[in-house]
């Protein structure tokens, strides 16, 4: 067995020992170190003695000795008992160890309803992908310090809410806890994709992190729509990544990008995933976005997307989630197949939903575009310029605008193909 | 989460003292109070960076046509007390909590531990388009 099989095996099998231990003894951080001294144990003993017959059990009764034993002197030194301690206490042999797969019970933790958006990112990365606190700094471009702080902070409100570590027990909570982990597995995956400018090997690559945990969740739960649909949607998205940018890292949209640096592998897949979800007939959110995603990857010139499907999926995902920015993209849909104005028509009620935001003043912008009326397209990509929040989107925004400026002329029907003139982290289309 | 930069410059209010004139005791104060605030910030998980920029008697305005030698302009300036003197970098859940974050460095202790009520330029730093839905 060379070492890095082992090194493979161990990063697959720490987050399910991990779970199992706080589910046990509900004490994250001292799980996390015995997980740790285990792990230690075992790069040390494996590659001599040879692979235990049961590497999961060895590692879950190794780390449960070392947390019993930490326990113990705990115990010692207070002259009182520890109750988790003794709570229930692993059998000898390391039977009774449950034949089920504890990575979910971690990630559920990990999306625990009392942490926000960005502890449960920090923890989850840290708890499940076995991540160091200085990658996961590395890759948020924020000092260690800084994001150790985030992950303590993390467990002590879990810790403080108290008695939760328990998997949801009825459907309904379970399937709005459920909702949670796959939210944070899509930040993560965002995160990773909108910022990818360029190679940067020395930042952990967070789409694909994403990418790994969702095999994962999807491994655990693989006759759940809503996982295969947010794997899909990565996956259909991610294989745009090598087209996405230019030699200076500038960002190109959909309609501009070569079809032919799409990876065709991550594509299949893709479309494998979203179709066998959407024929089990219980239809969410990620399903439909990863179609959309979808029809836009199978198109092989720009000029062969298939609009009028694109238009009838955003129109579920609307009434589905009645998110305003579903609208804007249903907007540029309806403008491909109707014309211009019917997609101006949408947009008129947003003004007070998306009042003052950028990407309302961007689609606006695109679709006078498209109607030839020059003059009002200006006017909005450059207030959607001066609002954006980022760089990239502000360049793209005002060389279209530059270029709007200098000609007279209508715009030419080659450049009226439907890109949509901001490129999103996901789905602009 | 957005970043924002917080930023402080050399002019206070109308008649405040200028810092090196203040008694030890508040001077000290003041320090003890930018430490405890990057503390406090750091221990939040919102701190990025913090940094103090040296005096403007040795800041420089450099400008160059790209040809020729550059033409550096040295101080003292008559707008000093517009210059930058240091800034943290920030990133929080909200722009209220960096509006809060403001009001703290704001109230940061003066002459006697009177807050002094500086006014704080922030901004948001432009990062990665936004999230969709």
């Amino acid at each position: 067995m060379i070492d890095h099989r082992i090194e493979g095996l161990l990063r697959e099998l720490a987050p399910q020992v991990l779970g199992v231990l706080v589910r046990r003894y509900g004490d994250f951080d001292a799980a996390e170190d015995a997980v740790q001294e285990a792990m230690i144990r075992a790069v040390r003993h494996w590659p001599v003695d040879g692979l235990p017959d049961n590497p999961r059990g060895w590692l879950i009764q190794t780390a449960v000795r070392q947390l019993t034993d930490e326990f113990r002197s705990v115990t010692a030194r207070r002259r009182r008992e520890v109750a988790v301690a003794l709570r229930e206490p692993a059998s000898p042999d390391g039977g009774g160890v449950p034949d089920r797969d504890d990575t979910l019970t971690l990630l559920f933790l990990c999306a625990h309803p009392a942490l926000t958006p960005a502890s449960s990112i920090a923890l989850t990365l840290r708890a499940v992908g076995g991540l160091s606190t200085a990658e996961i700094a590395n890759a948020f471009l924020v000092p260690e310090a800084t994001m150790a702080q985030r992950i303590s902070r993390a467990k002590q409100r879990i810790r403080s809410a108290g008695g939760t570590f328990a998997l949801p027990a009825n459907p309904a909570d379970w399937r709005e806890r459920q909702r949670s982990v796959l939210h944070v597995l899509y930040l993560i995956f965002n995160e990773g994709y909108a910022s990818s400018v360029g190679p940067d090997l020395h930042r952990v690559e967070l789409s694909g992190e994403a990418i790994r945990l969702t095999r994962m969740v999807h491994r655990l739960l693989p006759d759940d729509p809503e996982v295969s649909g947010l794997l899909a949607l990565m996956l259909l998205t991610d294989a745009r990544r090598p087209a996405r940018t230019g030699t200076d890292g500038e960002l190109i949209p959909l309609a501009e990008q070569d079809r032919t640096r799409w990876d065709r592998k991550s594509i299949v897949e893709g479309l494998v995933l979203v179709s066998d979800a959407l024929a089990r007939g219980s239809v969410g959110e990620y399903q439909l976005q990863a179609a959309i995603a979808g029809v836009h990857d199978q198109a092989v010139r720009v000029t062969d997307t298939d609009w009028a499907q694109i238009l009838t999926l955003y129109g579920l995902l609307e009434r589905m989630t009645g998110n305003p920015m579903v609208t804007l993209n249903r907007a540029v849909a309806a403008a491909m197949v109707h014309g211009p104005q019917a997609g101006l028509s949408l947009l008129e009620p947003l003004d007070e939903q998306l009042a003052g935001h950028y990407r309302l003043d961007a689609v606006r912008g695109h679709l006078y575009e498209l109607a030839g009326d020059t003059e009002r397209a200006l006017v909005h990509y450059r207030a959607a310029a001066n609002r954006t929040t980022s760089l990239p989107e502000q360049n793209y925004l005002r060389i279209k605008a530059a270029h709007l400026s200098v000609s007279t002329a209508p715009v030419p029907a080659a450049e009226a193909t439907g890109a949509v003139p901001v490129p999103d982290p996901i789905e602009p289309d | 989460m957005p970043k924002y930069m917080v930023m402080q410059s050399y002019s206070g209010p109308e008649g405040l003292a200028p810092l090196p004139t203040w008694s030890p005791e508040d001077i000290k104060a003041h320090i003890a109070f930018q430490y405890a605030l990057n503390a406090e910030l750091t221990e939040a998980g919102e701190l990025i960076d913090a940094q103090g920029l040296a005096g403007p008697e040795q800041a420089k305005f450099v400008t160059s046509d790209g040809v020729g030698a550059p033409v550096v302009t040295d101080g003292p300036f008559a707008e000093a007390k517009e210059l930058l003197a240091g800034y943290r970098v920030i990133e929080v859940d909200s722009e209220a909590r960096a509006i809060e974050i403001a009001a703290k460095v704001s109230a940061a202790p003066g002459p006697n531990g009177v807050p002094i009520g500086q006014s704080i330029e922030l901004r948001q730093i432009m990062g990665a388009p936004d999230v969709d839905l």
